[in-house]
């Protein structure tokens, strides 16, 4: 008897499974007492080829049920656009953007990043340290550490969102070393030699221009 | 590449970022549109209820703990909005409604089999499920929800899930049978 209280509890379950199964949906622990029980009943197997065909017929319908104009996404961004801005929390997250670089590897090149970030953080606190001695000994708007590169302090507005801070860096081949320091100053590396007095104006001119992204840029010759 | 993770996109919506709003909305807006627009039936208003699911989203990413996957996320936010434009729905239209549905599975199936197309008896009986079968199977079936997601979806214990599907199944038999289509179960 076919019901679902009238059956062996196993074969029960199991036939309570079939449209999951089919739906590749279940763990592989649950799949694999499927395929078993599958493999040695033949009524269960029978069973199974119609839920596929109603699993098949279940998409097509779904399928042809076509997709919304563009009036429902319009009508969402005129309805996000007319919101009062929403107070979020400062957008360049720094720990949220190397846990977001971080998931993409595997458990194994994690274990060796683990290592090598151990070495790179104890690298890092002694640059840091030889930036801050510099800071206090050459003021705030210090911008250039001296080694040949180019550096700028920045400031971004509260306003600006991960995507405008990396497109901001990317179109100006900037790259963030160093911050948050005191007043939400950022130190950017703009260049691996030191630019000529022109050019250096010229992109800091060309920066302050995005006051939508940035509210303060200083460099120092 | 690898695409960007709806938990990632989520992260960044509830930053402000728009356009990680955009490529959210691009990624799901179908096929939420589609599950709500098999409870509401009405093609009008599944597109406003799926602009109210995706602002609900851009209100609330920052309050989302990543327990679920987006996706089951978004498909609890539509039910439950389509749930409630259904109870907002007068009375008479629902009745409309009904007669619809019930003058669908009784005439059309047949027809169809005449011309000898068992996919397309199928597929009519599968529309004259009522709104809690037809929601069942379509999240089971097309949005490949495990138990424990419609559990979360639906808001039911997960045995409840597998016995809500065994009788959502064994109702869609007894359309198929009344259609002409005896398939041996249950």
């Amino acid at each position: 008897m076919n019901t679902i209280n009238g059956e062996a509890p196993e074969r029960r379950d199991i036939e309570a499974l079939l449209p999951w199964h089919a739906a590749g949906t279940l763990s592989r622990r649950d799949a694999e007492r499927v395929e078993r029980a599958l493999a040695g009943d033949r009524e269960l197997a029978r069973h199974y080829e119609l839920v596929r065909e109603e699993l098949s017929e279940t998409i097509h319908l779904n399928e042809s049920l076509g997709a919304p104009s563009a009036r429902a996404m319009e009508k969402l961004f005129a309805a996000i656009d007319a919101e009062a801005p929403v107070a979020r929390k400062v957008s360049f997250d720094f720990a949220g953007r190397i846990a977001e670089f971080l998931s993409s590897f595997a458990p194994r090149t994690l274990a060796y990043s683990a290592a090598a970030a151990a070495v790179a953080i104890f690298m890092q606190a002694a640059v840091l340290t030889t930036i801050a001695v510099k800071d206090a000994n050459q003021g705030p708007m210090l911008a250039s550490s001296g080694s040949g590169e180019t550096h700028l302090v920045i400031r971004f507005t509260p306003q600006a969102t991960v995507g405008d801070i990396t497109k901001f860096l990317d179109v100006n081949k900037a790259t963030m070393v160093g911050g948050p320091k005191k007043g939400s100053l950022y130190v950017v590396r703009l260049s691996d030699t030191d630019l000529a007095k022109a050019e250096l104006a010229r992109v800091v001119e060309r920066m302050r221009a995005e006051s939508k992204i940035v509210e303060f840029v200083a460099t120092k010759e | 590449m690898q695409a960007t993770s709806d938990e990632v996109l989520i992260g960044r919506i509830a930053s402000g970022d728009r356009l990680a709003m955009q490529v959210l909305f691009a990624r799901h807006h179908v096929r939420v549109y589609r599950f709500v627009l098999r409870l509401v039936r009405d093609e009008t208003t599944a597109e406003d209820l799926i602009s109210e699911v995706f602002l609900d989203v851009w209100r609330q990413a920052g309050k989302f703990e990543g327990r679920s996957a987006v996706s089951t996320w978004l498909l609890a936010i539509a039910r439950f909005k389509a749930l409630s434009a259904l109870r907002r729905r007068p009375d008479e239209e629902l009745d409309e409604e009904t007669a619809e549905a019930i003058e669908d599975t009784a005439d059309n199936p047949e027809v169809a089999l005449q011309k000898k197309d068992k996919s397309a008896v199928i597929r009519k009986c599968l529309e004259g499920l009522s709104a809690e079968h037809r929601e069942i199977i379509d999240l089971v079936y097309y949005h490949e929800k495990s138990v424990e997601e419609v559990a979360e979806i639906v808001g039911i214990p997960e045995n409840t899930v597998k016995t809500r599907m065994f009788y959502a199944r064994k109702r869609l038999a007894e359309l198929l049978k009344a259609a002409g289509i005896e398939r041996g179960w249950p």
